[in-house]
């Protein structure tokens, strides 16, 4: 098709204006239809399909995977001297083809069939209430999702670990990003928010070494999944307070180093207290944490978040990070507006805290270290600061870079830092900093002529 | 009882005076001139009367109410409004925005409206930003409402400033040298604009200024501060003609001439 024969012109300017033009009329929902196609074809033929272009099986993550794993045994011919099998170079083209046949040509051409139709509908959802239009979006986006990951545990796992990454990007990024502050307390934050609603679920309705019997056992127990979560999330709220008051007289600097102070603390609080199973943590939690329930919570902690943002209450955080005199003369309480804001950052995190233990059944803490930390980080500073969006493609990007380069092993390591740095350096608030999330204009048609006047 | 009032106020920066023995009674819809050479104290006067310091002797009270002690945001909001300077102005916000966030203290919604978008605070956020507008247009900066404030010229950008600190809306409102950096024609300019929010709004102003001329315009009033300490004050002729004041702002043989 001649669309896709301009998508690979090696020009990026020319490429960007040309994809650009292809999708100037295209609204989210065709999008939305778009991907839809792309997983369905891949349920009907991804198989078939791998099996013809001799691949062992259908390519995970796009085939970006695949691609690494071909590279990463050419490097450690290079360096290791292993055995190498050239006929997995194959596989390089092969995984292109896939690609391009599953999800490229699918979404091109659907979106740009239906344009139409999608603009049409998205026309009759404004003439709804956005909260409808929203909820249409938000069905399409999980049927995406559901059917996606449901071709693949390891997909599964990998899309669950990505919404709890969003989760935790969108609440670090209100005080790193919105309030401008450096704290490294996040991980503690979601430590105790899995300690905790481990301790609801487990403590109370499974038979557990460390946690004792079960205290109660009904069969709609799952219901009480919520209350799990908020009591974790309200739990690191309250030890968002007790870090807030003391450091808040200080910034920059001092900040960060009171919080990381807490996150060790928290860490070795957690490692020290055998009643909480020591440094092997908690195991055995239910298998409640399943893909609705984390889209679910994902769903409202952004509602919430992007709400706070684009309130006055919580832009009056800018102008603390901004000028903080001009702010307390404008008759803004900053410390309550930061305390406020800083305890809401705790809570999603310990909301998310909450989910990664649920999905992960396990949880110790050495899994709330410095590592983590600099995951997190290196997700906020990627995406971009101030910014949902950023956040969002902060903590897709990393999180599927970093299982894409696992064939990499050590190596992944260094690339990753080294796009940080990259990044960095070009982008220094990262990717999308500094922008407002409207869900109105995201959520409306998209027609060229409009565009124009 | 004057609306502003400040007796024997005296500050120290542990061990140099920075003022001593300040006295001020403002009555509504007064405007009053602050001058006097760089290192006078004139921003450290503000600054006590804000609350960014408390003074180390002396009482400060606005409407027979004391306000010694009181946080600067607590300050404000009982209508002292007052600008910058260096323009603080916030770097990464539109100039609407800077207007609504001056009426935080003024809205009721709370952190439950703003965590989960109740009736409420959209009421309240839409009356905000119909009143924000208002303020930009008196000021002649509605056009620009959707700019970053790093973009507009010096001049806009003083306008903008002093459209936030109406949007408080304050009794008195405290402005550090308005004029620094401006042509002759801004200069004119934020003369009207003084003089209209002054009849439009019935407010009091107390202006730190070095330009003479334009605070022997505008004020009825004017004290000259040297080292800390007032050493005239009187109505703008007796200020011109003082040669204490010449003294301090030309030197001794300027007097002698």
């Amino acid at each position: 098709m001649a669309q896709t024969k301009t998508t690979s012109s090696p020009l990026p300017r020319g490429v960007k204006n040309a994809v650009g033009r292809l999708f100037a009329s295209v609204p989210l929902l065709g999008f939305l239809f778009g991907f839809l196609a792309c997983v369905l074809m891949e349920m009907a033929v991804g198989d078939q399909l791998a099996n013809l272009l001799g691949l062992s099986k259908m390519p995970v993550l796009f085939g970006i995977v695949t691609i690494f794993k071909a590279i990463a045994g050419l490097i450690n011919t290079l360096f290791k001297g292993a055995a190498f099998d050239p006929g997995t170079l194959v596989h390089i083209p092969m995984a292109l083809i896939y690609f391009s046949i599953v999800y490229l040509a699918p979404i091109t051409i659907v979106t740009r069939l239906t344009s139409r139709l999608a603009n049409s509908l998205a026309d009759a959802l404004q003439q709804t209430s956005l909260l409808f239009s929203a909820l249409v979006h938000l069905g399409l986006l999980y049927a995406i999702l559901h059917f996606w990951g449901g071709m693949n545990d390891y997909r599964l796992i990998v899309l669950k670990l990505t919404l709890i990454a969003i989760l935790v990007t969108l609440s670090l990024n209100i005080i790193n990003g919105y309030m401008g502050e450096f704290s490294c307390s996040h991980p503690g934050f979601m430590a105790i928010g899995a300690y905790m609603s481990s301790m609801f679920t487990v403590g109370l309705f499974v038979d557990d070494k460390v946690l004792g019997a079960a205290k109660l056992s009904f069969s709609l127990a799952y219901l009480s999944f919520p209350l799990a979560l908020v009591f974790g999330g309200l739990m690191a709220a309250i030890g968002a307070l007790i870090i807030a008051i003391p450091s808040f007289k200080t910034r920059g600097d001092y900040l960060a180093i009171i919080s990381l102070a807490f996150l060790f603390i928290i860490k070795s609080l957690f490692e020290n207290v055998q009643a909480l199973g020591g440094a092997r943590g908690i195991s055995g939690q239910p298998n409640w944490a399943t893909l609705p329930v984390i889209f679910a919570v994902v769903v409202i902690g952004f509602w919430a978040i992007n709400n706070f943002v684009n309130s006055t209450m919580g832009k009056a955080l800018n102008a603390v990070r901004d000028e903080e005199s001009a702010a307390e003369a404008m008759t803004i309480n900053t410390r309550k507006t930061k305390m406020a804001a800083f305890m809401f950052a705790a809570f999603w995190a310990g909301m998310a805290g909450g989910l990664l233990a649920h999905v992960m059944r396990y949880i110790n803490p050495s899994m709330f270290g410095i590592q983590k930390l600099a995951e997190v980080l290196a997700m906020v500073y990627f995406g971009g600061l101030n910014s949902v969006v950023g956040s969002i493609v902060g903590a897709v990007s990393i999180s599927l870079l970093s299982e894409a380069l696992r064939p990499l092993e050590i190596l992944k390591w260094i690339v990753i830092p080294l796009l940080l740095i990259l990044v960095m350096i070009y982008r220094p608030t990262g990717l999308i900093a500094f922008r407002e999330f409207n869900i109105r204009r995201i959520l409306q048609p998209r027609r060229p002529e409009s565009k124009e006047v | 009882m004057a609306l502003l009032q400040v007796d024997h106020m005296t500050h120290f920066f542990s061990g140099l005076r920075a003022v001593h023995d300040f006295n001020l009674a403002i009555e509504p819809g007064e405007i009053r001139g602050l001058i006097g050479p760089n290192g006078a104290g004139k921003t450290t006067i503000f600054n006590l009367i804000t609350g960014i310091y408390t003074p180390t002797e002396g009482k400060i009270s606005l409407n027979g109410e004391s306000l010694i002690g009181l946080y600067p945001h607590k300050i404000a909001s009982r209508g002292i409004g007052r600008t910058f300077q260096d323009l603080r102005l916030w770097r990464h916000m539109t100039v609407l925005e800077h207007v609504k966030m001056a009426r935080y203290s003024q809205l009721t919604y709370g952190l439950w409206g703003a965590f989960f978008d109740t009736a409420l605070r959209r009421k309240e956020e839409v009356e905000s930003e119909h009143r924000a507008m208002e303020l930009l247009s008196l000021l002649g900066v509605d056009h620009l409402a959707d700019q970053l404030v790093v973009n507009l010229p010096y001049g806009a950008q003083r306008r903008v400033e002093m459209a936030r600190a109406l949007a408080i809306e304050p009794k008195i409102l405290f402005l550090d040298e308005p004029t620094v950096g401006m042509t002759p024609e801004e200069l004119v300019q934020i003369m009207a604009i003084i003089r209209n929010i002054h009849q439009k709004f019935d407010l009091a102003i107390f202006m730190i200024e070095h330009r003479l001329k334009f605070v022997m315009e505008l004020c009825e009033q004017i004290q000259c501060l040297v080292f800390g300490e007032v050493i005239a004050d009187g109505n703008p002729d007796d200020i011109q003609n003082n040669p204490q004041v010449i003294e301090a702002y030309l030197g001794k043989d300027a007097v002698e001439a």
